[in-house]
């Protein structure tokens, strides 16, 4: 990756926002001229970040690549050289990442081209939710790392409040409070980490570089791992999550559970792993236990659901507890199984949302025993479902296997009982699953449901992608693996 | 120092040009029929005079002068007069319609609030006790009158009263602590005051103490700190809008500015004795107004509560003065005031409009009028400190300052008060989007000047949010100006 390549990550920041801006200016009535913007803009952000997750070179030393940076402000206040800057770069964590949320921004736009209430000021706050999350990954300023990271948030609660189902006001309620809620630690870690560094600076790679006491590490790690970690679903503090799934439209879940839950874990890495090490390794261990314990109870509450996007939901909270398991290992192959259930787990869990969302939007009902033989009605649909079924309960062939596999080795390496409870929980995950098809897919046809037409063409491209990826991180996953574990490998203290 | 000798009436020329404005708009008003004036271009005069008085202003950057050892001329006070006729002129622009329809004696109206403006200026430049007290009182007495004046309501003469008699006691406390100051120091000029601190307090340990206790409660009272904010919400909610915008505005910035000059400066050498009390009023602030403001239902008690809020931010960087800190928090006061006058100019566009003071009064204003919709969301989540507006950026500087001053725990009580006022400015924003309008209204236009108002002033808080540099280095420099 050349440093003109660093612009390109600009630019996906800018896309999105640029986007939202124009958007500003069309008229709200000229529908065609805003799905035409918003496909020319998805379509670009997608090819950006193919092109920047491919080019990223994970043979070269370098471990940030791209990297440009933008003096913002020096020399004033608090700030010393160099104080704040627009600064970029990605290192093959965030490359993945970045592709992630190219795949499911540009899917998730596709789908919302039906959205006829105010589809305008969907779209504008869906692009600054993007700009948010693309800006998280590439930003390499802790400054403005912190502010895209709460621009990711702050659209929500209108996203859901407005456009939303099911209790729609209070998901979007919980979920917002409870996130910028859990943000005071993060800020209360920032703040500290800033002043222990006495820098003047926010330049992450100069935090990163900086020595930290080993007590100020233990004391302030769990404060970023936790306030980080809400966003990401950690247990005990995951609620929000699937009442907010619930209530939020089609691209939104899609985009909050494939990509915005992604920044928590993201965030753990950043802050946590790559700025307090030695706070990480002493915690790991507590991480793992939360992660264990969220994935099974995700599991065993996903159980209990009769509606779908709730089942959904809670799959997730057990979805993303793998990945909290992952980064408790400690281990290098641990941590790479994370990452790779981050990516595997966001096209997984945005091809369920899309799906459930193409059914809601004429069903009206989400309930599992009110369905039944729904392949007779809608067999693509179908055939897409249980793709993603299957990448989520971790077969072979599928993204989920790849990514399972990795940290499950690692969680034996580090506790084989921890690796045994995750084995447990796939199992569970295949049970729930498993039985929502046999209910609903198979068996005879529920006569109410007679009316129900196939997907649009935009939803079928959308999933396509969606399961293109799938099958493409299950059966050739070395582009991810390479270049994630050879980020993973340069983390201070983790086992190789 | 021979301080009877120095007085160069040039330096002050800024005031006496508000001053004049003041004087011709009421002449303007009092004689309009012979002059054949009319009263709709008594806004514009005083606009005029404001802005004149601003530019003006300009000529004493980098200078730092006295005047007769009462008032300094530096960068502080050149930062604040820039930002107080800003006041001036963004409110008159942003409510004259406002102020035809709902306000009693016009003419006096305008001429108060410059001179309050005036009041303000000299409080920020204020470098000797008595100086200060009688610029407190001249904003103090124009706001007491300016409170009262809301055609055909009666809140707003009980506000005014609770607000005079009040204000009465919390000025008794100031002169009183002011004396006891006096009494220790030997002197009402800054310097000497410092001067003399520095040298020692501790045979007078109870009088300063007692001194400092009276000292902070008066002026707690005029930035309405917990537990002196009893009549700010009933004053707030009494006055005629504007008038509550300029509470919120100039009159907290005044305060703050003072503040930072006695407590960063003649009273610095006595932080020992008086930072945790400015501490302990900060987090009582943070934390109540906040807390109180969760359960109002009519947006100028709400605002009133939120204001109260934002103060306990602001006293909670007086805790930590240092130039640092100062310069975190005038760019915050800056970014501050562009977010709070974003915020009441559309609540008194919408208040033209419809007349209704309740936060259900703002249902569906998503659907009847869009863009003042967008302006009132973006300053309610600049307010809360939310990203892409000024308020996050000023707030994070603000409160990592705080934290390098050793003081992280003020800063963690603070971002979380900060969260619990998401909470109530999501209830507003809830009714402008979430529910359609009440039946019959239709989509309406607020007026030119309401229309560049909110604009401009959205453009400013998306400016200092994205790009708070420019405006970062100035308050830098006003900050060392303090500390030099």
């Amino acid at each position: 990756m050349t440093e003109n390549d660093g612009l390109l990550l600009l630019a996906l920041l800018l896309l999105p926002l640029g986007s939202a801006l124009l958007l500003m200016i069309v008229p709200s009535r000229e529908r065609s001229a805003i799905i035409a913007l918003t496909a020319a803009s998805s379509l670009a952000m997608f090819a950006v970040s193919v092109y920047v997750f491919l080019s990223y070179d994970y043979g070269s030393t370098e471990q940030f690549q791209g990297v440009r940076a933008w003096t913002w402000m020096e020399n004033v206040g608090i700030l010393g050289e160099k104080g704040i800057q627009l600064k970029v770069g990605i290192d093959g964590i965030a490359a993945a990442m970045v592709l992630l949320t190219g795949i499911i921004t540009m899917a998730g736009t596709w789908v919302s081209w039906k959205i006829t209430h105010r589809t305008k000021d969907f779209f504008i706050l869906l692009y600054i939710l993007a700009a948010g999350v693309f800006g998280t990954f590439v930003m390499l300023d802790l400054f403005f790392w912190f502010l895209l990271y709460e621009t990711a948030v702050l659209p929500m609660y209108l996203l859901i409040a407005v456009w939303g189902s099911t209790r729609k006001e209070y998901g979007a309620m919980k979920l917002m409070m409870m996130l910028v809620a859990a943000s005071i630690l993060i800020f209360a870690g920032i703040f500290a980490i800033y002043t222990e560094a006495g820098l003047g600076t926010f330049d992450m790679e100069a935090l990163f570089a900086a020595d930290y006491p080993v007590s100020f590490q233990k004391l302030f790690f769990p404060l970023i791992a936790v306030g980080c970690g809400t966003l990401g679903g950690l247990f005990p503090l995951h609620s929000w999550s699937p009442d907010g799934h619930a209530a939020a439209p089609t691209a939104v879940s899609m985009l909050h559970a494939g990509v915005l839950m992604k920044l928590g874990a993201f965030g753990i890495i950043r802050l946590g792993f790559q700025v307090l090490p030695e706070g990480a390794e002493f915690w790991a261990p507590g991480l793992l236990t939360l992660g264990i314990v969220a994935a099974l109870y995700g599991a065993v509450s996903a159980l209990r659901q009769t509606d779908l996007k709730l089942m959904t939901g809670f799959s997730s909270v057990s979805h993303m507890g793998y990945v909290f398991v992952g980064l408790g290992t400690f281990n290098a192959i641990g941590i790479t199984g994370s990452v790779l259930q981050m990516f595997a787990h966001g096209v997984m869990t945005a091809l369920f949302f899309l799906l459930i969302g193409a059914m809601y939007d004429q069903s009206h009902d989400r309930e599992i025993p009110h369905f039944s033989g729904m392949a007779k009605q809608m067999p693509v649909w179908a055939a897409f479902f249980v793709i993603a079924g299957l990448a989520s309960l971790g077969l072979p062939g599928l993204s989920g296997f790849v990514a399972e596999l990795h940290i499950f080795i690692g969680a034996f390496r580090a506790y084989p009982v921890v690796g045994g409870l995750a084995v447990l929980t796939a199992a569970i995950t295949a049970t729930y699953l498993i039985r929502m098809f046999a209910q609903s897919f198979f068996g005879e046809m529920h006569p109410a449901w007679s009316g129900m037409r196939e997907m649009t063409w935009p939803e079928r491209a959308g999933s396509a992608v969606l399961a293109g990826s799938i099958l493409w991180l299950g059966l050739w996953p070395s582009p991810w693996i390479d270049r994630i574990a050879a980020s993973v490998e340069t983390l201070q203290g983790v086992a190789l | 120092m021979n301080p009877a000798l120095d007085y160069e009436y040039a330096l002050l020329l800024p005031e006496l040009i508000l001053a004049g404005t003041a004087a011709l708009v009421l002449f303007a008003d009092a004689f309009r029929r012979e002059l054949g004036v009319s009263r709709r271009l008594l806004p514009w005069l005083a606009v005029a005079g404001a802005l004149v008085a601003g530019v003006v202003s300009l000529a004493y950057v980098d200078r730092s002068e006295n005047f007769s050892e009462l008032l300094t001329i530096d960068d502080f006070t050149t930062f604040f007069r820039v930002l107080f006729a800003a006041i001036f002129v963004v409110i008159v622009l942003g409510s004259h319609e406002f102020v035809e329809r709902h306000v009693r004696h016009v003419g006096e109206f305008y001429a108060l609030l410059l001179l309050a403006t005036v009041g303000a200026i000299f409080m920020s430049a204020a470098r000797e006790l008595i100086t200060a007290y009688i610029a407190i009182e001249l904003l103090s007495f124009s706001l007491y009158v300016a409170v009262s004046l809301t055609l055909a309501d009666r809140r707003s003469g009980e506000a005014s009263l609770k607000y005079v008699l009040l204000g009465g006691v919390a000025s008794a406390m100031l002169l009183y602590g002011l004396s006891l100051l006096y009494g220790i120091a030997g002197s009402t000029y800054y310097a000497e005051i410092a001067e003399a601190f520095s040298s020692g307090t501790a045979e007078f340990e109870w009088a300063l103490v007692l001194g400092l206790v009276l000292v902070i409660g008066g002026l707690g009272f005029k930035a309405s700190a917990v537990p002196f904010h009893m009549w700010t919400p009933d004053a707030y909610e009494g006055a005629p809008l504007p008038i509550t915008a300029f509470l919120s505005a100039t009159s907290k910035a005044a305060i703050v500015a003072l503040l930072l000059r006695v407590f960063g400066g003649p009273l610095l050498p006595a932080l020992d004795e008086w930072q945790w009390m400015v501490a302990a009023l900060a987090v009582l602030t943070m934390s109540f107004g906040n807390l109180i403001a969760l359960q109002q239902s009519n947006i100028k008690r709400l605002l009133a509560y939120s204001s109260i809020g934002q103060v306990g931010y602001m006293l909670m960087a007086v805790t930590a003065v240092s130039a640092e800190t100062s310069s975190a928090l005038l760019l915050h006061i800056a970014g501050y005031l562009v977010t709070n006058l974003a915020v009441f100019t559309v609540v008194i566009a919408v208040h033209n409009r419809t007349g209704d003071e309740r936060i259900v009064g703002f249902r569906g204003l998503a659907e009847t009028q869009p863009f003042l919709a967008l302006v009132l969301t973006a300053g309610l989540f600049s307010l809360a400190g939310m990203p892409l507006l000024a308020g996050f950026a000023t707030k994070f500087f603000l409160f990592q300052a705080v934290a390098s001053e050793g003081f992280l725990w003020l800063s963690v009580v603070a971002v979380t008060a900060n969260t619990k006022s998401l909470y109530y400015y999501l209830q507003v924003i809830r009714q402008m989007y979430l529910y359609p309008p009440e039946a019959g209204s239709e989509r309406w236009r607020p007026s030119a000047t309401g229309l560049v108002t909110t604009g401009g002033l959205l453009a400013g808080m998306v400016f200092i949010g994205l790009y708070a540099g420019p405006l970062f280095e100035l308050a830098d420099q006003a900050a060392t100006a303090l500390f030099a």
